[in-house]
């Protein structure tokens, strides 16, 4: 028997893009009747309407082999998520083809077909029967789902009254014990909280290794495409860029990213409805690339927007290497639990955070607001280029045992500075919060 | 690999172009998504409104009591011989059935659209749980109908056997009908507040509250053309056992509902690669 479970061939996906001065939307039965006489002559004429293709996908070829997982990497709009749905015939490919070996599980979401209004055991066997398992199938490994998700007790209670993390459980648990030779998942492990993510990570990781399954998995957490997978795929603008093992595609693409200029603001991976972001600043500078000199400890990190409701928002800071790895995270929110609640209206965030002792080298900053622990507002990527100067003692991160986990960084010590940005503001107009530790400077580990 | 390993379904997944096959095969294989859904329909509806199941009886039986009071008494339309709520009773039967499947079926793509986009199941399975969850309400008005028949003394005798028929060739037409107006749904979201409008103007152009005996004979032909002409007197020989039932309107009605059928199969597999592109 061959050993390769999905064997894609020049697989291409054009779309057809309308130009619309005004949001979403949607054809109508109307406007094609009154257009049809101008699309006629148009189209005697030579012409072609006011639609733009757009290839999300061109000319990628790759294998899954049996008994691997294979992350798909790169930057949103890169068509990874388009490639999961083309595997999942979810939409057709233009061009090219796949060929598959194997009953198919797409997990696109946690939850596939979950209605709040029907019960946790109504959801597993609607979902289960949506995912491709046979309704015995189901009734088979229902205890098995049900003891995975932990919630026995909530079994014939609508999901409705449902915490978000026993949803997001019990519908990761349905899809876990589906027996399919090929799962495709899209980065929906990035859900639930720590321990129920190391569980679904483990999961996935016993079905690929015990029964010769194999995953293709679609995940922004380099961290995770490390742990995870064997071999990685960095799509990019629709066509392959590398294949190899997940630690040369992980360094491959996260020095392009290195590499990239612009405004930080132009970086915005999600934005939540109802935040506008006008300005982010590093030290002052409204660039993606930013140069400190290797003494230097402490940057400032400013956001300014406008908010048109109220939310509780605080600033979060991973600090990555130029393979992808993360060093170090900075969150006032998670580590001394200082939050602030914005009202409509404008606001600005100001924080001043001490880095861990940098070499010289190259490292990126990912920046996002959330409310701690709840919910993600707006997320940057690992979209500033941090470059530190110095002499060449070697690159890297100058703290031992860098590799063992991730650092909590502090905030900077700073009350003089503080004082001058405070006054800066006019508090009538303005929410704010200036970033102020009295605590030590320096690493904790 | 080890010997006892069953054997791996093998697909090609490529761009299919122009008219597909059916694929009858592959939905039966998802009969149990259609079951899932289908049940979810139906409980919810019974679930989420406060009356449930009276609300469901409530309906019918209060159309066809305002419809017998205004067209019975007040107008005095002929209804062959019988009571006028029984005579209304029957059309509303077969009308409220066809257009539940209708109007079910043809939002259901819209109303899926998270499906859709999200996991893989033969896209015909969605308006067809939602024509089966229409079935439910049929049921409901027929136990009605015994219910009053039996109080009504009345009998059809043999020509019961006729409403099995009549039934099918409503769904045939109903669900050909109905795949229709879900493609084009997805394609034009205008269709969705147009379809009521051309339900209801539907519903006076074919026999419900009027037997097809008062259209005049002359136009009686062009009557027949609405399938639903059919299907409306045939529900009323089987229940009642009067009508105006003749050869060429039973040919026209079952010709037309075949010919929705098929056309509204052909049609929704052309455009089904596309549905989730568009949602």
């Amino acid at each position: 028997m061959d050993d390769v479970a999905i064997r894609v061939e020049g697989l291409g996906k054009r779309f057809r893009l309308r130009h619309t001065s005004s949001g979403p939307h949607y054809r109508t039965l109307r406007e094609d009747l009154l257009g049809l006489p101008r699309r006629l002559f148009a189209g005697l004429c030579g012409q072609r309407d006011g639609r733009e293709e757009f290839w999300a996908l061109k000319g990628v070829s790759f294998e899954v082999k049996r008994g691997e997982v294979l992350g798909i990497i790169g930057r949103n709009g890169a068509g990874k998520s388009t490639l999961l749905k083309v595997l999942s015939r979810i939409i057709d490919p233009t061009c090219g083809e796949a060929n598959v070996q194997g009953r198919i599980g797409s997990l696109l979401e946690v939850g596939t077909g979950f209605h709040p209004e029907l019960t946790g055991r109504e959801n597993i066997f609607l979902s289960g029967a949506l995912l491709g398992m046979r309704r015995d199938e189901v009734r088979r490994r229902f205890d098995e789902i049900v003891a995975f998700a932990g919630v026995e007790k909530f079994i014939d209670t609508v999901c409705k009254h449902y915490s978000s993390g026993m949803y997001a459980r019990l519908g990761f648990a349905v899809a876990a014990h589906l027996d399919a030779e090929i799962l495709l998942v899209d980065e929906v492990l990035a859900v639930g909280d720590a321990e129920f993510r190391d569980r679904c990570q483990a999961k996935m990781r016993n079905v690929v290794e015990s029964r010769g399954r194999s995953v293709v998995v679609v995940s922004h957490d380099p961290a995770l495409v490390r742990s995870l997978c064997d071999r990685a795929v960095w799509l990019d603008g629709g066509r392959v860029r590398t294949i190899g093992s997940a630690s040369e595609a992980l360094h491959a693409y996260y020095e392009s990213r290195l590499s990239e200029t612009g405004r930080i603001t132009d970086a915005i991976e999600r934005i939540a409805p109802g935040f506008v972001i006008e300005r982010v600043t590093l030290n002052g500078s409204e660039s993606r690339r930013v140069l400190i000199a290797r003494d230097q400890r402490v940057i400032e990190i400013e956001v300014v927007g406008t908010l048109s409701g109220c939310f509780r928002v605080a600033l979060e800071v991973r600090l990555y290497d130029s393979s992808g790895a993360v060093l170090a995270f900075f969150s006032p929110g998670h580590d001394s639990g200082r939050v602030c609640d914005y009202g409509a209206g404008p606001f600005r965030l100001f924080y001043k955070m001490r880095l861990p002792r940098l070499l010289r080298g190259d490292f990126a900053l990912a920046l996002e607001l959330t409310d701690p622990n709840i919910q993600g507002w707006v997320t940057f990527g690992q979209s500033i280029h941090l470059e530190v100067e110095g002499t060449n003692v070697g690159s890297g991160i100058l703290v031992a045992g860098a590799h063992c986990g991730w650092q909590m960084l502090d905030c900077a010590e700073d009350s003089e500075r503080n004082e001058v940005q405070r006054s800066d503001l006019d508090p009538g107009s303005l929410n704010s919060i200036d970033a102020l530790d009295t605590g030590h400077g320096g690493l904790q580990s | 690999m080890g010997l006892s390993l069953p054997a791996v379904p093998v697909f090609r997944i490529r761009a299919r172009s122009g008219w597909a096959a059916l694929n009858l095969a592959e939905v039966w294989a998802y009969r149990d998504v259609l079951w899932m859904l289908a049940l979810r329909d139906i409980k919810l509806r019974y679930r989420q409104t406060a009356l449930g199941i009276v609300w469901v009886v409530l309906q019918p039986l209060l159309a066809g009591l305002i419809f017998s009071v205004i067209f019975g008494r007040f107008a005095k339309l002929p209804s062959e011989g019988q009571p006028y709520l029984l005579f209304v009773f029957a059309g509303l039967m077969g009308w409220n059935l066809f257009n539940g499947v209708m109007q079910r079926a043809g939002n259901s793509l819209v109303a899926e659209s998270k499906l859709i986009t999200k996991v893989y199941f033969p896209r015909l399975i969605i308006p067809l749980a939602g024509a089966l969850s229409a079935l439910v309400d049929f049921t409901v008005a027929m136990v009605l109908m015994v219910v009053l028949l039996i109080v009504h003394h009345t009998w059809s005798g043999v020509w019961l056997a006729l409403l099995p028929l009549a039934l099918l060739v409503n769904l045939t037409l109903a669900v050909g009908l109905g795949l229709w107006v879900s493609a084009l749904n997805v394609r034009y979201r205008d269709f969705m507040y147009a379809l009521p409008f051309l339900l209801q103007i539907w519903m006076y152009a074919s026999p419900v509250v009027y037997g097809l005996s008062l259209v005049p004979v002359q136009l009686r032909p062009w009557f027949a053309l609405n399938p639903m002409s059919g299907v409306l007197e045939a529900f009323r020989q089987a229940l009642l056992g009067a009508s105006a039932l003749d050869g060429w309107t039973i040919a026209a009605t079952v010709c037309g509902a075949v010919l929705a059928l098929a056309s509204g199969a052909i049609y929704f597999r052309r455009v089904e690669q596309e549905f989730a592109e568009h949602l």
